[in-house]
Formats: structure tokens, C-alpha cells, sequence
């Protein structure tokens, strides 16, 4: 991962119905453009799906989202603070949450023990609660010295008390709770997405990332997902973004899709609109031969 | 973690009677034990604070650290001047000394504080650098480190008297100064891990891309563990210098060989594990001690041996590989031994019992 010079913040407007905006971003890597002037965002509480084939540059629109890289031209805007500049871990305490398209677990550590690491930005990221604080939004931390606190464990034994409940609580409410004290290792499969998308929870987000929730997974498992995703939007009330290749989750679940193909936008609309687009058909399909 | 079986405060007065009973033993140690079986029973104590610093940089964090050497030499030295009278600094530096060393001087408790506060300021310093880097290349830039501090103390002929070493230093890392310091290691270290910033630790060891996502700041919590580390080096750097008496920038002493022995210990004793260590620290200082008999000349199975000076390394050595081919997570794993473990264990042997 290239760490780029970051641009000091500046005080944006954003109109009232994104949550999270993408502003004109493009996303060059030496000659490749993986994404090209993305101008599209999230609206609050949405289950927005992002399709497009391989290599559109849909996983490049998450790592910009979440900080991971720097986008070349643009700014990515959330919930009125423009996020473009900040690091990863400010994001993720500002509000954003992601999952990964290969599952990366904290496989050494116990289910509940990941979903408690999820936990931890509220103790230790000042830095992003700062910035909360210039844009007059509440800081998630108003104590200090948790490191000291941890340590001697004075004020901090009911915080970790707090923490667990919740945790468990959590844990709970996604169907885990069986293997709340197991490695995350030695979850199957279709657990061990649950487990990511309950750890990427358990950050409190206000919008949610998933990519690829439904890869790898067999039509039975996959079914399951949906009603999962479904379940958690109206539960925990956050919004969702996510990234899939299985047209019958992405179709049976969004509310609102966009196609992106070679790095561009190609199509934005409603499952139906999008099945009877013809360059979607074309760009999963390829070009009809006219002169047959 | 596996689900409580024990109530806390039950554990807490588990290990408040295992402390007592501990010091009662190394009481009766104390008094009933010679000179030498003293020397390596606080030798124990101070390999341990050893490798359960380098084991929360290296295990519990996973920065494969290799400078742990040069916080000890720093340490040691800090408190070593310290501690010197004026008067035995001024005999022992040949080539004068910097007026304002050899003024200072202090008890032997804040010296090791000092020593301590010394190595963690250092850690700080190199911390920004080196942290910056991950795997091979960090291990060879903190071994850097380690090296460049030694030959420092090398050649700064009036602050650390270089090849001439420290002589006659008090030798007050006696056997309560050194399981106090222990206990407090311990303590400190397993509080941390097992709080919400050694979960942190723990994730970023597992999944440094994650952790990020999930929002730790990675480098600030790897510097944390780190600074930490180095604290606890300057403390048994100290001791150690305190233990030994004499001090001196050799290769053996304090250079990369210490490094890579308390590395045996912690990989000994499972990477990550606290306890591991401790076991670990114990094995290799009583090991390393009783192998001394293989460098005298001795008769196995009446075959005459000579001594052969060195032998000792050559055999901890292979030792070493054979754990590593045969025992790959070392002796704990990531496991601790904690009352908890204890109590499954035996609740798993009586109900075992109970079948057959």
C-alpha cells in the first residue's frame, strides 16, 4: 500500500441526499485508469449494489472510499466531511465499515475477541475524534489515558464489561452464538462471512461496504446472504454498498445498482432498469454482430 | 479465550496466594541456596523480563523486532553510571570522563527506572523509521540499531569507557530486586494484552489490513508495544549489568548474540505466549548453565571427553533446530497457563477418570 502526501482538510457542503458522495473521482495507476470519473454516491439508509466484470475497478472504488488509496482526481465526501484526505482508521471511526472480497479474519483470535477488536477505535483514535468535533458532530470518546486506564485497570473494567455485552449482543442478533468462543479459524465458510460482516458492524457504521459478500458461496448459502443483508438494514438501520458478481443477489436485493465497466459508469437505475439496458447486456455479453 | 468457568475474584485470590507462595520459596532459595545456584536463579528472573518484553514486540504485536540487544546495552549502561560513585568513575575511565556523568549519581532504583526510561526514549526516536518498514527489512534495520548502539558504546571513550567496559559495578540486582522487577513485568504486560489495546495488538499481528479496516491506528499501537518493549529491556538491562557487575560492548555480552538467545527462549517457549516465555527464559538460563559441564573434560559412557570451549552454544544450538523441526510453536503455543486453563485441564482429566 503507497502512503500519499495527504491535502489538509477543507470544510465542504454536501446536497442533503448522499450519504456518502463521490465527486468526479478518478483513480490512475501509472497508464491504467481503474476508475474514471466517478461521479455517483449512496443515498441514507439505500442497499446500493455496484456490478460490473472483472477488473471495472469496483473493489478500486472501495479502497478509496475507505481510505486505502488516494484517488488522483476528486473527493469522496461523507456525511458532510470530505474523507479523501484522511487514513483508514479515522474513516472507519467517522463512520465506514467494510468487509473484504477474500475474507480477512483475525483467524487467531476468537469470534468474540474479533468482534471486540472492532471495538477498540473508540478508545484510542483521538485523532479522528477531532475532526468530528471541527465539523460539530459528537466525538464517539470524550475520556482520556485509556492506555493507562487498560493498564492499571482503574475506570476501565466496566468499559471492558460494556464492551463484551455488547460484543455478545452482537453476536447474537447475526446467528453466532455458538461459536461465540471458538477460533475464527475454524468457522466454515458461510460463518466466517457472518463473522466479517458482524466484526465490520460492531464498528458502529453509519454506511456499510461489502464487497463480494456472496463469492464463493452455493445458491443455498447465497439465498441465506440475501435475507441476512435485508435483515441487517432495517435492524441495525445502517446503509449498504456492496460489491457483487451473483446477478441474483445483487437483483433480488438492491434497490438501486450501478454498472461500471472499464472504470466508468456505464449504467445506474433499478434492477429492472438495469436487466434491460443494452450496454449492460453488452458489457457482460459483448457487442451483437450487426453484419452477420 | 474460552468461555469463564472461574469467577474473578476466585482467580485473583488464586494468584494472590501463588505470588505468596512464591516469594516463600524463593525466601527459603535465598537463604538455603549457594552463590552460584543464587546467581542463576536470579539470572532466570532477569532472562525472563528479557523475553516477555521482546515477546510482546515480537509475539503479541508481530514486529519481528531483532534490537532488543541495544535497548539492554543502553539500559545497562544508564543505570550503571548512575549507580558508579564519582570517585569509581573517575578511577576506572583511563581517558577522562564527561564532567556532567560523572556527577550524577543515584539509588538503584531510579537508576533502573532511568535505564528504562532511556531505552524507551530511544525506541521512540527509532521507532518512527524503523516501524515504518514490516517483516525482513524492519528485523534487519532494529538489528542495525542494536549493532550501531553497541559500536557507540564502543568508541565513545568518555561516556562509556568503550572496550575498557564498566567495572565494579554494586552488585545490587539481588533476589528480590530481581522477581520484583519480574512481577511487575509480568503484570504490566499481561494487563496490557489482555485489555482492549493487546486485542489490538493481537489483530494487527493477525491481519494488518484488517486491523486498519477496523479502525486501529496500526503504527501508533506497533509503536506503543514497542516504546513498552524497550521500557522493560532498560529495566533488565540494569539488572543485568547489576547482576554481572562488569560490563563491556563485546558481540557476547550485549550485542546480537543476547538478541538471538533471548529469541531461543521466547520461540522456546511459544511466540505470543507470556507464560511461554517465562518457561522458556527458564529452560534456556538453567540449560545454558548446566552445559558449562560439557566444556570440562568429562567421561561419557567411558569414552574420555575433552573440554571444548564453546560446546555449549553448539549444543543449545541444535537443540534449537530440533524444537523448531519437531515443535514448531514452541513449548505453550499461543496458549497461556492461566487458572482457567488449568482448571479445564483438570476438570478434563477427572471426567477422563471418571469414564475409564
Amino acid at each position: 500500500m503507497t502512503e500519499v502526501a495527504r491535502k489538509p482538510q477543507e470544510e465542504v457542503k454536501t446536497s442533503e441526499e448522499f450519504l456518502l458522495k463521490l465527486d468526479h473521482v478518478t483513480m490512475q495507476f501509472g497508464g491504467l485508469i481503474a476508475v474514471n470519473d466517478f461521479d455517483n454516491g449512496v443515498k441514507k439508509y439505500e442497499l446500493l449494489g455496484l456490478i460490473g466484470p472483472n477488473g471495472a475497478g469496483k473493489t478500486t472504488v472501495f479502497n478509496v472510499v475507505t481510505g486505502i488509496y488516494y484517488p488522483t482526481k476528486g473527493r469522496v465526501i461523507f456525511d458532510g466531511i470530505d474523507i479523501t484526505p484522511l487514513k483508514p482508521h479515522q474513516i472507519t471511526h467517522l463512520g465506514i465499515a467494510r468487509t473484504f472480497q477474500n475474507i480477512k479474519l483475525f483467524y487467531d483470535l476468537t469470534v468474540l475477541d474479533n468482534v471486540l477488536v472492532a471495538q477498540h477505535h473508540e478508545l484510542s483514535n483521538p485523532d479522528a475524534d477531532r475532526i468530528l468535533k471541527k465539523h460539530g458532530k459528537p466525538p464517539k470518546n470524550t475520556k482520556k489515558f485509556w492506555f493507562w486506564r487498560a493498564v492499571s485497570k482503574l475506570g476501565y473494567i466496566k468499559k471492558e464489561k460494556e464492551m463484551v455485552e455488547r460484543a455478545k449482543e452482537l453476536i447474537e442478533r447475526v446467528g453466532l452464538s455458538h461459536v461465540m468462543y471458538e477460533k475464527a479459524s475454524a468457522l466454515p465458510y458461510g460463518e466466517q462471512r457472518k463473522l466479517e460482516i458482524a466484526r465490520a458492524l460492531a464498528t458502529k457504521p453509519k454506511l456499510l461496504l461489502l464487497d463480494e459478500p456472496a463469492a464463493g458461496m452455493n445458491p443455498k448459502e447465497s439465498e441465506d446472504l440475501m435475507e441476512f443483508i435485508k435483515r441487517l438494514k432495517n435492524e441495525f438501520k445502517v446503509t449498504i454498498f456492496l460489491i457483487e458478481h451473483d446477478m441474483k443477489v445483487v437483483m433480488g436485493i438492491c434497490e438501486r445498482i450501478i454498472v461500471m465497466d472499464y472504470g466508468k459508469i456505464i449504467a445506474e437505475g433499478t434492477p429492472e432498469e438495469i436487466q434491460s439496458n443494452p450496454r449492460v447486456i453488452e458489457a457482460y455479453l459483448g457487442k451483437e454482430w450487426k453484419n452477420v | 479465550m474460552v468461555e469463564k468457568r472461574l469467577k474473578t475474584s476466585t482467580k485473583v485470590w488464586l494468584t494472590i496466594i501463588f505470588i505468596i507462595f512464591m516469594g516463600f520459596l524463593l525466601w527459603i532459595a535465598d537463604r538455603t541456596f549457594d552463590d552460584y545456584k543464587l546467581r542463576v536463579l536470579r539470572l532466570i528472573a532477569i532472562y525472563g523480563i528479557m523475553a516477555v518484553s521482546l515477546n510482546l514486540i515480537n509475539g503479541i504485536t508481530g514486529v519481528f523486532s531483532l534490537g532488543h540487544a541495544g535497548f539492554i546495552l543502553i539500559g545497562a549502561y544508564t543505570a550503571s553510571l548512575l549507580t558508579l560513585t564519582p570517585e569509581q568513575k573517575a578511577m576506572s575511565f583511563l581517558f577522562g570522563i564527561q564532567p556532567w556523568i560523572e556527577k550524577l549519581h543515584t539509588d538503584f532504583f531510579t537508576a533502573t527506572i532511568a535505564g528504562g526510561a532511556m531505552a524507551a526514549f530511544f525506541a521512540f526516536l527509532i521507532g518512527w523509521p524503523v516501524l515504518k518498514l514490516y517483516g525482513d527489512y524492519l528485523a534487519i534495520a532494529s538489528l542495525g540499531f542494536a549493532e550501531v548502539v553497541r559500536i557507540w558504546a564502543n568508541n565513545a571513550m568518555t561516556i562509556t569507557n568503550g572496550p575498557l567496559g564498566l567495572k565494579a559495578i554494586p552488585e545490587y540486582s539481588n533476589t528480590w530486586w530481581v522477581y520484583g522487577w519480574l512481577l511487575f513485568t509480568v503484570a504490566f504486560i499481561s494487563s496490557l494484552v489482555y485489555s482492549s489495546y493487546g486485542r489490538a495488538l493481537k489483530a494487527i499481528r493477525e491481519d494488518e489490513i484488517a486491523a486498519r479496516a477496523m479502525g486501529i491506528n496500526v503504527f501508533k499501537h506497533q509503536l506503543l508495544a514497542f516504546v513498552v518493549g524497550a521500557f522493560f529491556a532498560g529495566v533488565s538491562g540494569s539488572l543485568y549489568a547489576h547482576w554481572l557487575t562488569t560490563i563491556d560492548p563485546r558481540l557476547t555480552t550485549m550485542g546480537p548474540m543476547l538478541t538471538f538467545y533471548i529469541l531461543i527462549m521466547i520461540v522456546l517457549g511459544g511466540l505470543g505466549s507470556i507464560t511461554g516465555s517465562l518457561i522458556g527464559a527458564a529452560i534456556f538460563a538453567i540449560l545454558f548453565e548446566w552445559l558449562r559441564n560439557l566444556e570440562q573434560p568429562f567421561t561419557f559412557f567411558g569414552i574420555h571427553v575433552p573440554g571444548i570451549p564453546g560446546m555449549r552454544i553448539l549444543v543449545v544450538s541444535v537443540i534449537f533446530i530440533l524444537v523448531m523441526i519437531f515443535w514448531q510453536r514452541g513449548i505453550m503455543g499461543r496458549e497461556e497457563l492461566t487458572w482457567e486453563n488449568l482448571y479445564r485441564w483438570f476438570s478434563k482429566l477427572k471426567r477422563e477418570g471418571e469414564k475409564s
